[in-house]
């Protein structure tokens, strides 16, 4: 058992109404599981997704990741599982824009004191993983989309983490370079890792295992994807 | 050690984070400098003029001697009622005929009178030269020596001979290359021979020392009238000093019958008064340094908090994804705040460099001596340093302060 949420609420408050982004989630994700989760915009899922995160923390509820509460933990507790336990993939990327590749991947390690020598082979050796180590030195506006969201996967890859969180990854990629980043995170499943998809493309979601759907902030169908 | 090291390496890191930022504004970052850099400079600069002329100031009182005492009507520095002193008694020839007689904690004692006159020689002729009588003591109490020929004797006073001693410029103005020594010169209207050239002595605050002629007291009263303003100059060696302060006081009350009831109605000046003047004044000036180079400090360090902000803003992104990926609030906190210390020092390293020139430009076109002192050297990176650390905290504590989500949502 990876993630174990319960009655997971989060409401925001915009101005004087009260909005329920996420009401009464029970979820449980174990390892080596490949989830897809969809829904309509305004569903919940992105808010999910950052308390997943450790992004975000919920109203009311219990999360735990990994045998840990993260309830009650501080910023920079938050921090330190972000770095050790998560790595994000998003949907616009997000890496820094005037870092090399390179630089864009060494990153977390920089943040949990990785030597700068031992840095930059664990990150090329990332790079190389995502079939990048020729564009080590290039900047992300010298990338192509798909080659900066592999970058984005190398740099989520580089501390382990126990999960993976994508953020419609291949949103804004063209279909046949979303399929090729689609195949990355297909092959990583299968090397083990856990990842966890949010999207709100059908064709996308049928590659995973486990579909969750949600709806106005709560599950209305958790599947097995056959 | 081990957290030593890694304590280290988070500086480079941050130190190289700095430098990437800085240098993708070049032209930003350069404008955010200049207020420190104007700072530090103005600092170093003016600081270094003040302690070049320090040196030289103190320098050139020690000329004076400081176990010299001159006796006259009025103090060098007069602090009061200025009436006071004009209504007293001149000091008189006798009072020098006393104290030549009773002092005698004092080892030389000269009566010196003043005026300006014309000289000539042959068809050369120079206006507002500077005419002091004295006698032989004047050697020792004004600290000067002939470089070639000699001083006034004993007997050149005694028989009120028109001999006299040139200033070297006095000298190399009459004569040009030809050897003075014998020749006779007009001082007013009257003959002198002249004895002696002094030691060249150089220039106070662009006056020549060397601008004046020496005549035998007795001659110059002869000649100009016996009733100038005078002074006596004593002098005695340096443990001595007070001993011969009282002395002076005791005979001149005595015979300018002052009454035990009223404070002396004469003068008894000696450099201190005048070290403790230009103290007070360098004091001032000190203060006016520091409030100016303090004043572009501040608003150096407003530009930079200025420049900071909108950095931060910016980055917000760059910010939200740095937290994203496991950056610390404390990481942030660092990251803007190197930055700020950095633009800062190197503003100020930059002011260091361009006060180093200019103090040195001003020092010789003062025609002063003197270096750059480290201290202000170390004043400016410090003062620059500390108010990166000033400016750039708030912003660095906002940027650390930024929820990730909305950041990384931030556009």
């Amino acid at each position: 058992m990876l993630i174990h949420v319960e009655n997971l609420i989060k409401i925001y408050q915009l101005g004087k109404v009260q909005v329920k982004a996420l009401d009464n989630i029970n979820l449980t994700i174990d390892r080596n599981e490949y989830v897809a989760v969809m829904g309509p915009s305004g569903s919940g899922k992105s808010t999910l997704m950052n308390i997943i995160g450790c992004l975000d923390v919920p109203t009311s509820g219990r999360y735990i990741l990994n045998d840990q509460d993260v309830h009650n933990l501080t910023d920079d507790e938050l921090a330190h599982i972000r770095n050790k336990e998560i790595g994000f993939v998003f949907q616009t990327f997000n890496l820094l824009p005037r870092a090399t590749a390179l630089h864009n991947v060494e990153l977390p390690l920089i943040y949990n004191g990785t030597p700068r020598s031992k840095r930059r082979e664990i990150a090329m050796n990332m790079l190389e993983r995502v079939g990048l180590a020729d564009r080590a030195n290039h900047r992300p506006n010298e990338l192509s989309g798909g080659q900066r969201q592999r970058v984005a996967i190398a740099r989520a890859l580089v501390n382990n983490p126990s999960l993976i969180l994508a953020d419609e990854p291949t949103g804004n990629l063209d279909s046949k370079t979303g399929e090729e980043i689609m195949q990355i995170f297909n092959e990583l499943n299968e090397a083990g890792n856990t990842i966890l998809l949010v999207t709100h493309e059908e064709d996308i979601a049928r590659q995973t295992k486990r579909i969750i759907r949600l709806l106005d902030g709560q599950i209305i169908k958790d599947e097995l994807n056959q | 050690m081990a957290t030593l090291n890694a304590f280290f390496s988070h500086i480079s890191e941050y130190l190289l984070m700095a430098w990437q930022a800085l240098v993708s504004h070049k032209l930003r970052s350069f404008l955010t400098t200049l207020g420190i850099l104007i700072g530090v400079t103005t600092i170093i600069t003016i600081w270094t003029t003040i302690e070049g002329l320090n040196k030289y100031v103190f320098g050139q009182l020690s000329n004076i001697g400081a176990s010299t005492v001159y006796v006259q009507k009025y103090p060098w520095v007069i602090k009061g009622d200025f009436w006071k002193y004009r209504n007293r008694k001149p000091v008189t020839y006798k009072e020098y005929q006393a104290l030549a007689q009773y002092c005698n904690s004092a080892e030389h004692i000269s009566p010196e009178v003043f005026s300006v006159k014309t000289i000539r020689y042959k068809n050369k002729k120079f206006e507002n030269i500077f005419i002091i009588g004295s006698n032989q003591e004047y050697a020792y109490t004004a600290n000067v020596a002939p470089e070639i020929g000699r001083f006034i004797t004993e007997l050149d006073v005694h028989y009120n001979r028109y001999v006299c001693v040139l200033g070297r410029e006095v000298a190399d103005q009459l004569f040009e290359k030809a050897n003075p020594l014998g020749k006779k010169i007009f001082i007013g209207d009257r003959k002198y021979l002249v004895i002696g050239i002094l030691e060249r002595k150089g220039n106070f605050f662009g006056q020549s020392m060397d601008n004046f002629i020496i005549v035998p007291f007795g001659t110059f009263r002869r000649v100009y009238g016996g009733h100038r303003e005078m002074r006596i100059a004593l002098s005695t060696s340096p443990g001595k000093l007070e001993e011969m302060k009282d002395q002076i006081r005791s005979i001149l009350r005595r015979v300018r019958k002052v009454p035990p009831t009223k404070e002396d109605d004469f003068a008894i000046n000696q450099q201190d008064m005048l070290t403790d003047l230009y103290k007070s004044l360098t004091t001032t000036l000190f203060a006016i340094v520091f409030v100016i180079g303090g004043i572009s400090l501040v608003v150096g360090g407003i530009g930079i908090m200025n420049i900071m902000l909108v950095s931060v803003a910016e980055r917000t992104r760059e910010i939200g994804i740095r937290k994203a990926i496991g950056a610390t609030r404390k990481n942030i906190l660092s990251q803007f705040l190197f930055e700020a210390i950095v633009i800062s020092s190197i503003g100020g390293f930059i002011g260091i460099v361009f006060g180093f020139f200019a103090g040195n430009v001003v020092l010789s076109q003062m025609s002063l001596n003197g270096t750059v002192s480290l201290t202000s050297i170390l004043i400016g990176f410090g003062f620059s340093g500390f108010v990166g650390v000033l400016a750039g905290f708030y912003p660095a504590y906002k940027a650390a302060s930024l929820n990730p989500i909305d950041s990384l949502r931030y556009e």
